[in-house]
């Protein structure tokens, strides 16, 4: 027994690849929140008036709240005023060509996997670069333009599509949604803006790779992706931060508006840094992510890679307004060490005949601690809605917890709402079976989570399947118990 | 030699079950060792395997020239060691495929040689499936999930074929198999033999050695092997069964 304890730690001590920092300029403001510092946000982004008055109201409707204590996590109290809300990469204004772009800025996203070069892209996928609270470079974005789509900065969507911008902006997640909903509302610095026209299917996935550089600063960026009638996107966002021993923290806030017909595919690989073994560190992860299918038979699919953060509290969710509308959540969260998360997703029915699914697999190992929280309601005009949740947990060791709150709200009895729930574990004969194959304790690990993962794994682009798989493996490194 | 086991003592939770083990086995040799239950026959196959349930207290196993205790597990398999296990565990998730990809290349790897091809890989699937008539359809769904017992038994045969090790060990291969199953298996492990390879089987009945038939074989009884001698001596036992040995004690 304690034997094949001691490889199972041996196996989940994680390493995590991402942790190296910048070295580069960087402008930042004064630590703290009040109104001059979102005033001085909106001043340096250049903005319009009606978005500094969003902004100011968001902080008003904020300094009213308190934060959230409901999840199953353990927050140690945040200072507010000790955050720096700003901090851009100092670079010519807005690079136009390749010239303008810090060396530096390239070296490190190249570093990441993420080439800005487009000739040393990935085939078939764009990318807009944001480190810490602005974008960098949006790749592809002329190819993109000769089909009309837009895909772009926020601060350049705010610029160059006021209207879009306004009439979207706010009205998935209200500023009065939650704390880090009016946080995020009244800070935000930076993030991306998908606009596809109608009938157009995007020829590239879309992917946005949010980097956290500077010390003491905090990341508030926001993503708001606009399907008109019968389009199609698939979207692809990826995270990482250095290793330190402060706390930082990571506010973002994702909307996703799908009119007639039109289908989102939002995909997450989300490896901010974790923090040590001893829980020493790593970014805290609060988001609101959510999507209205606003359309007659529109669909927005979540699909969610969790490894990194020392806590992630995020529930992307679907508001399935439009009839025949569909909604889908599929999730991996891998928590080890003193990682936690609650996470989750809510689907709202409002519309006839609407659909959602839920596939939630929860690993959890060392002394981590590991919830799933969802919400099914199906609202009392929303006939024949049908739903099928189902919650797997895995546990890799005897003193990691996994918890599971599904809530159920029916007001319609024509609902169909399925729950289906199971916990297991990596037993010590499954291992030796592997390890009589010829397969170390450690590849042992590696396939079995990612054959129990497989259902959520094989939902995301092909790119970065592979990746993903090598990432849950990673981050289970000397952990199995 | 292939094998050799010299003076094995071993313990599972303090209990010493082997108590001073000694076997040669050389390529080409089919032994089979054969006992009542409780007798250590079990043991001795997870011991040679590296079960780190078991704690070897004394004596020596030399394999190919190495010694076999000091490897890991999984460096026992490289080397050429195979067990059947009599309880083969099921791995939901892991599809019998990527099960036995993982399993051949990390081999390969060992023997310095790159990964296989995919297509090269299922040529050779569907080769070595043929020979214990294993289903296709066993071959796409998870390791072991909800098979039968003697589709089970058929999969260990299959992993045998696949991985060619030198020296199978089959641990009652034979229990809970109908009679049209053991011929498969054992026709399938027959398929197997050449003059360089080498086989333990153990069994506590003399029904497989039907089929497949021992050069030599070896009475295990608390931890020792009492008697060996050939083939003739599984029919002796078959006859007499185990109650003689109780008496000469």
């Amino acid at each position: 027994m304690q034997d094949s304890n001691a490889i199972i730690n041996e196996v989940t001590n994680s390493d995590y690849k991402y942790g190296f920092v910048t070295d580069i300029d960087t402008e930042l403001i004064h630590r703290g929140l009040n109104e001059q510092t979102v005033r001085i946000i909106s001043a340096k982004k250049e903005e319009p008036e009606w978005l500094l008055e969003f902004r100011l109201k968001a902080f008003r409707h904020w300094q009213t709240l308190e934060m959230p204590d409901w999840a199953h996590l353990n927050i140690p109290p945040i200072d507010y005023q000790d955050i720096i809300y700003y901090a851009a990469p100092k670079q010519k204004e807005g690079p136009k060509s390749w010239d303008d772009v810090d060396p530096e800025l390239v070296k490190t996203f190249d570093k990441l996997g993420i080439p800005l070069h487009e000739r040393a892209q990935l085939a078939g996928m764009a990318v807009d670069a944001v480190m810490d609270s602005v974008s960098v470079k949006t790749t592809f974005k002329e190819v993109l333009a000769e089909k009309g789509i837009i895909f772009c900065s926020f601060s350049e969507a705010v610029r160059n599509y006021p209207d879009l911008v306004k009439q979207y902006l706010g009205t998935v997640v209200s500023y009065r949604d939650n704390f880090f909903a009016a946080l995020n509302s009244a800070v935000f610095s930076d993030g991306s803006f998908v606009y596809i026209p109608k009938g157009v299917r995007s020829p590239m996935e879309l992917s946005t790779y949010f980097r956290i550089n500077a010390a003491n600063t905090g990341q508030f960026e926001r993503t708001l992706i606009v399907a008109d009638d019968e389009s199609y996107v698939s979207y692809l966002e990826g995270c990482t931060a250095p290793m330190r021993d402060e706390n930082q923290l990571h506010a973002a806030i994702v909307e996703i508006i799908a009119l007639e017909r039109a289908e989102v595919k939002y995909s997450t690989v989300q490896n901010w840094y974790p923090g040590d073994k001893d829980g020493k560190g790593g970014i805290y992860n609060f988001v609101t992510k959510r999507g209205i299918c606003k359309g007659e038979g529109s669909k927005i699919s979540w699909t969610q890679v969790e490894t990194g953060s020392a806590i992630t509290w995020k529930y992307p969710s679907c508001i399935l307004a439009g009839d025949n509308s569909v909604g889908e959540f599929y999730s991996v969260a891998v928590t080890n060490n003193h990682q936690q998360a609650d996470t989750g997703t809510k689907m709202i029915h409002l519309g006839k005949n609407t659909k959602s699914r839920i596939v939630s697999k929860g690993i959890s190992a060392g002394f981590s601690q590991n919830s799933y929280r969802g919400l099914v309601k199906v609202s009392p005009k929303a006939v024949n809605a049908r739903n099928h949740s189902q919650c797997d947990s895995l546990l890799l060791s005897s003193t990691c917890g996994a918890h599971t709150y599904p809530y159920v709200d029916i007001q319609n009895e024509t609902a169909v709402v399925e729950h289906e729930a199971t916990t297991s574990k990596i037993s010590e004969d499954q291992l030796f079976y592997c390890q009589q194959r010829g397969i170390g304790v450690e590849e042992a690990v590696g396939l079995i989570v990612n054959g129990y993962a497989k259902e959520v794994m094989n939902k995301l682009p092909m790119e970065f399947a592979v990746e993903a798989q090598k990432l849950l493996t990673i981050s289970l490194e000397g952990s199995v118990g | 030699m292939l094998l050799e086991i010299k003076n094995l003592h071993a313990e599972i939770n303090g209990k010493e079950i082997l108590k001073g083990i000694d076997l040669t086995v050389n390529a080409g040799e089919v032994h089979a060792i054969m006992g009542p239950n409780g007798s250590g026959k079990s043991t001795l196959s997870s011991v040679l395997v590296g079960n780190p349930m078991f704690d070897v207290t004394e004596g020596s196993v030399r394999f190919g020239g190495k010694d076999l205790l000091e490897l890991e597990p999984e460096d026992r398999s490289r080397e050429g060691i195979f067990l059947s296990f009599q309880y083969p565990v099921e791995i939901p998730g892991v599809s019998m495929v990527n099960f036995m990809r993982a399993a051949l290349n990390e081999h390969r790897k060992y023997k310095g040689l790159d990964p296989i091809s995919a297509s090269d890989f299922l040529k050779l699937m569907r080769e070595k499936r043929a020979i214990v008539e294993l289903d296709n359809k066993l071959a796409s769904r998870s390791v072991n999930e909800g098979f039968s017992g003697g589709e089970k038994k058929r999969n260990e045969i299959f992993q045998m074929a696949m991985l060619e090790p030198k020296l199978a060990i089959l641990d009652e291969t034979d229990s809970g198999l109908d009679i049209d199953a053991l011929r498969v298996v054992a026709n399938g492990v027959n398929q197997l033999r050449t003059p360089e390879n080498a086989a333990i089987v153990i069994t506590h009945y003399q029904r497989l050695l039907d089929y497949i038939k021992p050069d030599f074989v070896h009475v295990l009884y608390k931890g020792r092997i009492v008697k060996s001698g050939g083939p003739e001596l599984a029919l002796e036992l078959e006859t007499k069964g185990y109650d003689w040995l109780k008496e000469n004690e």
